[in-house]
């Protein structure tokens, strides 16, 4: 059976599936978070499943008590002329995908093949099948594939049929498709015949833009440790990690020297001689940017991308990095970061 | 149940809710047949060609309630011509004539003139329902003769129709001594409207609870048309401007909090993001929103509305709510049932306005979520698997990549593994939509999962004939098949020509399916009518004779117990 399925020459695809740079694999994924975080990280996890089992439900019941709800893993899937009778078969290390692909291959070419599960695991036991496994995969063949069907023509799919076919089925959007995208011809001109009609009043159109609407600013406190005047930032502002701390750094900087000398408060001739907020970002400086997202929860500033970031943060808060190993964010796997414990 | 009188019989068939229970109670025996026919009271009939009218009222002499639809869905994108067919007059004939009791008529996808309306409007003395869905063909003026002559009427409800607008006077047809509208609706029509007579008709009809006006009505005639109808439950607003300082605008926000039984918001057109607050007090009761027509409120305040509305069941947007405005209804709104998330830039390439990580969020943050329209950018495997996880429970999935034929953008494989999870996962999916690039494989999985699946839309998806079998092998409840460019072709249409009497309709435009395939399927099953569509450029000869060879641009195929109609155009072939 293994050799049925890795003959090289019908799957002459298989080996390449595997892009290097995919972490594909093989790790049990427990207390990943959530499914979304997962699909950034591009965890996968394979299992693999008897075949006979129909119910993916009860499997992924399963699933839940090993607590991975970031699992990705499609269920059982029923093949149609594959030849996945053992489904380690498979092979441990594949990506599940790619799998589904190779099998895909193999499908059309071999005719006689018995439909069989596709559920991967990742650990790569062998699991032999069920003996029970076999009458269900019949009925199933029966059931799912139509004899018809089963038995058809050899014809190799043209895996790019798509472009091949039809003129109209190009990837890019630059030619407009009749019909497409499916919607209702009054919703095709909707942002071109909508114009708010109070242009006189505002002297201009009334957009979105305008800071005073607050209209597309998103702002959220920012407090800085040691002074008890906070701010606002406008997230939204900014595009990218970079300018954050400059915009930090310009908020607080006269603040911070006003803390350290009062006599030194009201004078403005020299701002040069305040010093400047640095390393917030890079664990460096002397303090460190932290936030506050939806859930409560204090995070790092920088994990994430920009765009969540600024999705999830609602406040921000500056803090002295030696508190940092006090506070509560080692539980958060801090600690992997490096940093010099700075001294205040 | 023979001993029974038939009284009893008919009342015990009055718990029948369903038309399918009734259909299939008249096929026990005549006795049941003779009871159900002449206690039917509503009829859906879902293809108008499927049967003629004369029978339909003949053996339903006591019907009230009409339902019929005629063009296919595909009409909805212009693929259809618009005189293909679907007339509504042979119908309100053949009622006048065997149903005068009808009080209910709703049409879908039909041709309507203002005859027909004035014939509707003078045969029916109990008239009370009129709903008109994308129909065309009508104008004014037939409303008029509706609201002249339906002296009970209850409803009248147009969406989404063409409708040529021959001036304001038939809002003020309806007489002073109609009192009795319950609902009303022309939030479709061009024209003005004369604000006064809306403004008395509205005061006039005490049991007024839906009211959706169009474009043309101005919000200074909406702030006093919601200081007269304080009980209204839905409201479609009509040009959504003002200005945020005037007293007017306190007045609008004032007459919006008297309305406590709003449950249903719409319209908004033009609407500007500082008139929006001006709904906060009553966004708290909400269950219905759509800000779909509003291509000026943007993301920001978008959300600040949003915000307020937790008790939301059903949403309409635009894209230009984003990730970050679905991830804010994802926390807001636990009560959603549908969403829809329509595109705003449809032409450019834009920015990506929703991806996947809108569609995951909103899976994962709205447990009741059922019924889904996305239009986005982009889709990957892992999210609909997600998805697909997070909601088990979708009855209508449709999802639109704008970039037809598009891959996972992560991965560069086709979705099928997405969308084999969705079928797989929702076992009550009845209506699915495809999009990006998909091969056979995602059909195999239609076909072995989609038990309960209706409604089928392809589109620049498939390899080979293959994946339509596959469809026409598994999915067994299959109603409605409809594929545009498609390499589907004769050997996949001749596959198990028996597969169409179980369906209503199937759709193929821009497949590689032939003249001689659609003769053959023709002949083959002579309760079938399949019908090819060929509209010639003025450039192209008339050809006398296609080969069979000659592939088929546009064909509808659908069962009929009607035979060929007697009304299609020149252009559609009957084979």
């Amino acid at each position: 059976m293994e050799e049925d399925f890795r003959k090289g020459e019908e799957c002459p695809h298989l080996l390449d599936l595997i892009p290097n740079e995919r972490d594909w694999m093989v790790k049990e994924v427990g207390g990943g978070g959530k499914g979304f975080g997962v699909i950034e990280e591009k965890k996968l996890e394979l299992r693999l499943g008897l075949p006979g089992s129909e119910d993916w439900p009860a499997v992924m019941g399963k699933q839940e008590e090993h607590s991975v709800e970031s699992a990705l893993s499609l269920g059982h899937y029923k093949l149609c002329k594959t030849s996945g009778i053992n489904p380690s078969s498979v092979g441990a290390k594949r990506g599940f995908f790619d799998t589904v692909e190779s099998k895909t291959e193999v499908f059309q070419q071999q005719q006689q093949q018995h439909p069989g599960f596709l559920q991967l695991q990742a650990k790569g036991k062998d699991l032999s099948p069920k003996t029970n496994g076999r009458a269900e995969q019949q009925s199933l063949e029966r059931k799912a594939c139509g004899s018809s069907v089963a038995h058809g023509s050899a014809a190799a799919p043209s895996r790019n049929a798509a472009g091949a076919n039809n003129s109209s089925q190009t990837r890019t959007a630059t030619t407009p498709v009749v019909g497409w995208p499916p919607i209702r011809s009054f919703r095709r001109n909707l942002a071109s015949t909508s114009k708010p009609s109070l242009e006189s009043e505002n002297g201009g159109l009334e957009t979105a833009i305008k800071p005073e609407n607050g209209g597309k600013g998103l702002f959220v406190k920012i407090n800085m440790d040691g002074i008890p005047i906070g701010r606002k930032v406008d997230l939204k502002a900014y595009d990218s990690y970079e300018k954050l701390p400059l915009a930090v750094n310009e908020l607080f900087q006269g603040l911070l020297a006003a803390q350290r000398d009062p006599l030194a408060a009201g004078n403005q001739k020299n701002p040069e001689e305040k010093p400047a907020i640095t390393g917030l970002l890079d664990g460096n400086g002397e303090y460190t940017l932290v936030y506050e997202d939806d859930e409560g929860d204090k995070m790092l500033v920088g994990d994430v991308p920009w765009d969540m970031f600024v999705s999830m943060a609602k406040r921000l808060r500056v803090l002295k990095s030696s508190e940092l190993s006090a506070s509560s964010l080692l539980q958060l796997g801090a600690v992997t970061r490096k940093r010099t414990a700075a001294e205040c | 149940m023979t001993y029974f009188p038939e009284e009893v019989v008919e009342r015990i068939f009055d718990f029948l809710a369903t038309h399918r229970d009734r259909n299939a109670v008249s096929t026990v025996c005549k006795t049941w047949y003779r009871v159900e026919r002449l206690s039917r009271r509503s009829v859906f009939v879902g293809n108008c060609y499927a049967v003629r009218p004369e029978r339909v009222v003949a053996r339903y002499p006591r019907l009230r309630s009409l339902t019929v639809k005629g063009k296919p869905h595909f009409a909805d994108f212009n693929l259809v011509p618009h005189d293909w067919g679907g007339f509504a007059l042979p119908w309100i004939e053949a009622a006048a004539r065997g149903c005068p009791g009808l009080e209910e008529l709703r049409l879908k996808r039909m041709i309507v003139f203002d005859e027909s309306l004035e014939l509707l409007a003078r045969s029916f003395p109990n008239f009370k329902v009129l709903v008109l869905i994308s129909c065309e063909g009508f104008s004014t003026d037939g409303l008029a003769a509706i609201a002249t002559y339906c002296r009970v009427l209850r409803e009248l409800d147009l969406q989404e129709n063409e409708m040529e607008d021959r001036g304001p006077q038939w809002l003020s047809c309806f007489p002073d001594s109609c009192t009795s509208l319950v609902s009303l609706n022309f939030a479709c029509l061009k024209g003005e409207v004369n604000a006064v007579s809306l403004e008395r008709l509205v005061a006039r009809c005490p049991n007024l609870r839906t009211l959706r006006l169009n474009r043309a009505v101005s919000v200074d005639t909406l702030s006093k048309i919601l200081a007269r109808a304080p009980h209204l439950v839905d409201l479609g607003t009509g040009s959504f401007t003002i200005d945020h300082r005037a007293e007017a605008y306190h007045k609008l926000i004032n007459n919006f909090i008297k309305c406590k039984s709003l449950r249903s918001l719409s319209g908004f057109w033009d609407a500007t993001p500082r008139c929006l607050p001006a709904v906060y007090p009553i966004c708290g009761n909400l269950t219905g929103l759509n800000l779909s027509y509003a291509p000026a409120i943007q993301g920001a305040d978008l959300i600040k509305l949003i915000r307020q509305c937790s008790k939301l069941q059903r949403l309409w947007v635009l894209d230009c709510i984003g990730d970050k405005g679905l991830a804010v209804v994802a926390n807001t709104c636990k009560e959603l049932q549908e969403l829809r998330v329509f595109p705003s830039d449809v032409y450019g390439e834009g920015i990506a306005a929703v991806t996947e990580e809108g569609l995951v969020a909103v899976s994962s943050g709205c447990p009741k979520l059922i019924s889904l329209l996305y239009f986005c950018h982009q889709m990957t495997n892992a999210a609909l698997i997600t998805v697909a996880k997070n909601c088990p429970q979708f009855t209508r999935f449709r999802l639109c990549i704008l970039d037809p034929g598009k891959p996972d953008p992560v991965t560069n494989q086709p979705l099928d593994e997405g969308f084999g999870a969705i079928v797989q996962s929702c076992k009550d999916l009845r209506r699915l939509s495809l999009s990006g690039h998909l091969t056979d494989q995602v059909f195999l999985y239609i076909g072995m999962y989609a038990e309960r699946l209706e409604m089928l839309s392809i589109a620049f998806a498939g390899d080979s004939d293959k994946g339509m079998v596959y469809v026409l092998n598994g999915c067994k409840n299959l109603r409605k098949l409809e594929i545009r460019d498609s390499p589907f072709g004769d050997a996949a249409l001749l596959e198990d020509v028996g597969k169409y009497e179980t369906m209503r309709s199937l759709w193929m435009s821009s497949c590689d399916v032939t003249l001689g395939g659609c003769k053959t399927l023709a002949a083959k099953m002579p309760r079938l009518n399949v019908e090819v569509i060929n509209e010639m450029d003025e450039s192209d000869e008339l050809e006398e004779n296609p080969s069979d060879l000659h592939r088929v641009e546009k064909m509808y195929v659908y069962r009929t117990v009607a035979g060929p109609r007697n009304d299609a155009p020149d252009f559609v072939w009957t084979l």
